[in-house]
């Protein structure tokens, strides 16, 4: 059978997009790319994540081999430069010449650059490919400050990269009288500009540019108004034009303002030739989102097999986070009076707009804008799309979405046909189907079967309440179950574990799992293992088991190598000490740092060396810090009353006596601690799993605090208690978090999931409600007494000392991919975060 | 149909003992760095390339082992992201896989099957 051939012009995310749908549904084609760029298509969406350390390859849609895998010739570097269409022959810059049966044109768009005079000067930059934001990366080592003409949505993007780089001071100046001004309000632009201000933007508004000033590199920006303004770098980021010069030349219809004219089947003027992408002109528009062009993409393949599908437009709701900023703008965001009525919410303290439109008579949502808070996106854009009826309170739509999840509608409520992932355009009836019909009951399980979040991911959370809600309409009881392996709970595995009698992996996987086991559920099982028996946690049996750190007893760090923390109790150190580590460093060649828990850290280690660095530690006097272990971390102190004129009591030795008493005992999570020896709380103990601070009276003992990226203060449990009830009521706390939270869950959340809060576990701890006191303190003091260092027993034992050599079959070599480079006069990691082509 | 055969030769990797028990050790072939699963439990053996192609971390040999309905998978410990050990393929919904190799056991010494270079 004779195979079609189909030409793509162009290689970016729709092209791309087209290639893979097209060979998921046919190979009867013959599919040959040309790109004008040198690499691969990318992500143009995540493009400024660049700056944050990922390389072009990480930005790559899809692997070399991809293209020859899938049967597709690829053409890089190699634009094509004009389409004969009566002989239906394409000509490429390096002068190959191609027949075609179907074209399709995805050039995509070219920023537009305003003709200002001085453009052309150096240190003028456009914010579109990788080779784009290379060269402002090179640039901007030179330069102190940094402008972007544009403050649209990309503007902003570009923006945000000048602050990446480093840029003492950096601009976005814009034409119109407010920010994305296609998308937002001025009420909303005020609130965004005031975020952005507070992040170190400088914003100019009504603003026109005449003049780029300079000798041969840019210096200055003359505005109409007189003003002008210092800049040692611009970017220009003015809007985009189609690009349809080609299409142009060979005669297709073109729009007055740019843009290739399609129908609703993409097809150009010629019925052979297609366009898609931000190249199209469809109804008068173009789309500049990545989702229509997916949905362009996929009406063309639908069109080539045959299948009727047409292109109705698209919605062009956006969700994005701008500088740390939730921005969101859906339906129609700027509808008002006579033809809607609108709801406005606006917290200037929070930094909170929220805007409804509202159909006259209340029944429906008809657009609306978000900043500063967008979790309700997702809801109001599919009550939107869906015409889903209001509640009588529409208000609390944006309202309680920000105190509590609860809302008058959810995801149940949509219809089949509600689009839930809009990047892959998955709807809600397709993935209720992956769920009950192909038994998809996880979410990486939804991914992989329908392709549903792998492109922005905002749609995750949806799709998780989704399979939860249609697995419990399937009559699945859903219970918090370990993985595909444990039909059990955490705490329920605890208890059995318990109850058998059983010390190692394969014994509770044989009497109460099935299976192989996974990374799931062997760390889950040793952490268990470890906190009830204490048993060394590399005994045989246990050690492939471990997580990754555990089972090496260090924290493996970028490009291989592990990182070595001695325990320092209470952040007290000798001299000699200090020297011992300092000498063990230069040794070894590490980098050192000082922790937050008042430790110093050791990086770059080869795992060869680690046996011999913990040698030279241990016979020093120091211990094991389990930095790598899920369990206590440091108790943090202030120098307290013994150097301190306001302190109360003697901190440190309170501090250094817990870190002994807790170390090594494993938990759900790690938890920290600190000691602080008066109400000024130098040691920050309220930010801690268990904190103590010191009054008249004795100590006040605080709990389920916590630092990271949800920080929580703790709660006060008892007050004015000696240390002796201190220790008992730590002992139950511990006993009882290690027992009954779910895997991975720091004391904070498990607070947070408690019912009855802090006053149960009040209860429970202070006046023994479940009866526990006695046998958790007798666990504990059974627990205390039966520490031993894990590294010190890993030296002495030459089985477990075998497991440091990389090479099983070359003992003295290291990894020779660990490599390293200089920094500050230390070492630090090389190739991982640098730009890599 | 175009076959093309590669050469390959079988290469005396180390002692079945050497090997950690339900898990990974690394093994050096000339340039190369190959992970060698021991899966005890169901005891058969297997052989991936030890980067990760994710991060293009040399870590794989100590990743987890473990399975998913009737695959045998090990999960990086950098990431977490799971590949079958049997045929490389990515299981987290990735576009990369692994090279995998053959292996065999004789008289307590592990074989594994690898292509010569010209």
């Amino acid at each position: 059978m004779k195979q079609n051939n189909i030409i793509l012009i162009g290689n970016g995310m729709v092209g791309y997009k087209f290639c893979e749908k097209m060979i998921s549904k046919s190979h009867n084609f013959n599919i040959t790319v040309f790109g004008e760029e040198s690499r691969r298509a990318y992500d143009r969406v995540h493009l400024s994540e660049f700056f944050n350390g990922k390389s072009s390859e990480d930005l790559s849609l899809c692997t070399k081999q991809w293209y020859s895998d899938s049967g597709i010739e690829l053409y890089l570097n190699d634009p094509i430069v004009r389409i004969d269409r009566n002989n239906k022959i394409v000509y490429s810059a390096k002068g190959k010449q191609l027949t075609y049966d179907y074209l399709i044109i995805a050039t995509g768009s070219a920023p537009f650059v305003p003709s200002i005079p001085g453009i052309d000067k150096d240190g003028v930059f456009v914010y579109r490919t990788i080779d784009d934001l290379k060269k402002i990366h090179t640039y901007a080592s030179s330069a102190k400050k940094g402008t972007v003409i544009g403050g649209g949505l990309l503007g902003l993007e570009a923006a945000k990269a000048l602050i990446d780089l480093e840029l003492e001071e950096a601009h976005v100046v814009e034409f119109a009288p407010r920010l994305m001004p296609r998308q937002i309000d001025d009420q909303a632009s005020g609130i965004l500009q005031t975020q952005l201000k507070n992040l170190g933007l400088q914003i100019f508004l009504n603003k026109e540019t005449i003049q780029i000033e300079g000798e041969d590199r840019i210096q200055s920006l003359q505005f109409r108004d007189g003003s002008n303004l210092k800049t040692e770098m611009l970017i220009i980021s003015a809007g985009i034009r189609p690009r349809d010069k080609l299409a142009k030349d060979c005669g297709l219809e073109v729009g007055s303002r740019g843009g290739v004219i399609v129908n609703e089947y993409m097809q150009t003027s010629d019925s052979a030739v297609f366009a898609i992408g931000e190249c199209a002109l469809f109804d008068d528009s173009i789309y500049g989102l990545v989702a229509p062009g997916y949905e362009m993409a996929d009406v063309v393949v639908n069109k080539l097999i045959g299948n009727p599908k047409t292109f109705k437009g698209f919605d062009m709701s956006t969700k994005l986070k701008l500088i740390g900023v939730d921005v969101a703008s859906f339906g129609d965001p700027f509808i008002a009076e006579p033809y809607s009525r609108t709801i406005v919410f606006e917290n200037k303290l929070r930094g909170i707009y929220k805007r409804m439109n509202i159909s006259n008579d209340g029944k429906h949502l008809l657009g609306g804008i978000l900043i500063g808070d967008a979790s309700a996106y997702n809801l109001l854009l599919q009550t939107v799309t869906n015409k889903i009826l209001l509640p009588p309170n529409p208000e609390d739509l944006i309202i309680e979405a920000t105190e509590k999840k609860s809302s008058g509608i959810g995801v149940t409520n949509l219809p089949d046909d509600a689009l839930i992932c809009s990047c892959e355009g998955v709807t809600k009836g397709t993935i209720c189907s992956a769920v009950t019909d192909l038994k998809c009951e996880s979410v990486d399980a939804i991914k992989k079967c329908t392709k549903a979040g792998t492109g922005c991911g905002g749609c995750v959370p949806m799709l998780k309440d989704l399979m939860l809600h249609t697995m419990k309409l399937n009559g699945k009881y859903v219970r918090n179950v370990v993985c595909e392996h444990f039909d059990l709970s955490r705490q329920e595995l605890y208890d059995l574990i318990k109850i058998h009698k059983l010390d190692n992996y394969n014994d509770v996987l044989d009497n109460l799992g099935k299976g192989d086991g996974c990374e799931i559920c062997k760390p889950l099982v040793s952490s268990l293992l470890a906190s009830i028996w204490n048993d060394m946690i590399l005994k045989k049996g246990n050690d492939t088991s471990q997580d990754s750190n555990d089972r090496y007893l260090a924290n493996i760090q970028r490009g291989g190598s592990y990182s070595v923390v001695p325990r320092i109790p209470g952040g007290e150190v000798t001299p000699d000490k200090l020297i011992v580590i300092g000498n063990v460093a230069k040794k070894y060649g590490l980098y050192t740092k000082i922790t937050g828990g008042q430790r110093i850290d050791m990086f770059g280690a080869h795992m060869n060396d680690l046996p011999f660095i913990w040698e030279e530690l241990i016979a020093a006097g120091f211990e094991s810090g389990h930095a790598y272990g899920k369990g206590l971390r440091t108790v943090k102190s202030c120098v307290g009353s013994t150097w301190c004129r306001f302190g109360l009591h003697d901190s440190v030795s309170f501090a250094i006596q817990i870190e002994e008493r807790y170390k090594g005992l494993r938990a759900p999570h790690k938890y920290k601690s600190a000691v602080s020896g008066c109400i000024r709380e130098c040691a920050e103990a309220q930010s801690k799993d268990f904190g103590i601070i010191a009054t008249e009276k004795g100590w006040n003992l605080y709990v389920c605090g916590n630092g990271g990226s949800k920080p929580q203060h703790a709660q006060l449990l008892a007050s004015d208690i000696d240390s002796e009830t201190c220790i008992r009521y730590i002992d139950r706390f511990l006993m009882f978090y290690i027992k009954t939270a779910d895997p991975l869950t720091r004391t904070a959340t498990w607070l947070n999931k408690m019912e009855g809060g802090i006053d149960y576990l009040r209860n429970v701890i202070l006046n023994d409600s479940l009866n526990m006191a006695k046998q958790w303190e007798d666990e504990m003091n059974q627990f205390v007494q039966s520490y031993a260092c894990e590294w010190k027993a890993a030296i002495e034992d030459p089985q477990i000392r075998k497991r440091f050599n990389h090479f099983v079959n070359a003992p003295e070599e290291k990894d020779p991919s660990v490599k390293f480079e200089e920094m500050r006069g230390q070492k630090k990691v090389a190739n991982w975060s640098t730009v890599t082509v | 149909m175009e076959t093309i055969v590669t050469e390959t030769t079988w290469f005396a990797a180390c002692r079945v003992e050497d090997v950690v028990e339900n898990g990974g050790v690394c093994v050096k072939y000339e340039n190369q760095q190959i992970a060698l699963f021991y899966f005890t439990r169901r005891n058969e053996w297997y052989a991936t390339q030890n980067e990760c192609p994710h991060r293009k971390q040399m870590a794989l040999s100590r990743g987890l082992l473990g399975s998913t309905d009737d695959d045998l998978k090990v999960a990086c410990p950098f990431h977490k992201k799971t590949f079958s050990i049997r045929t490389g393929e990515c299981l987290s919904g990735d576009e990369c896989s692994l090279e995998t190799f053959p292996v065999k056991v004789e008289n307590g010494i592990v074989y594994i099957q690898v292509p010569l270079n010209n």
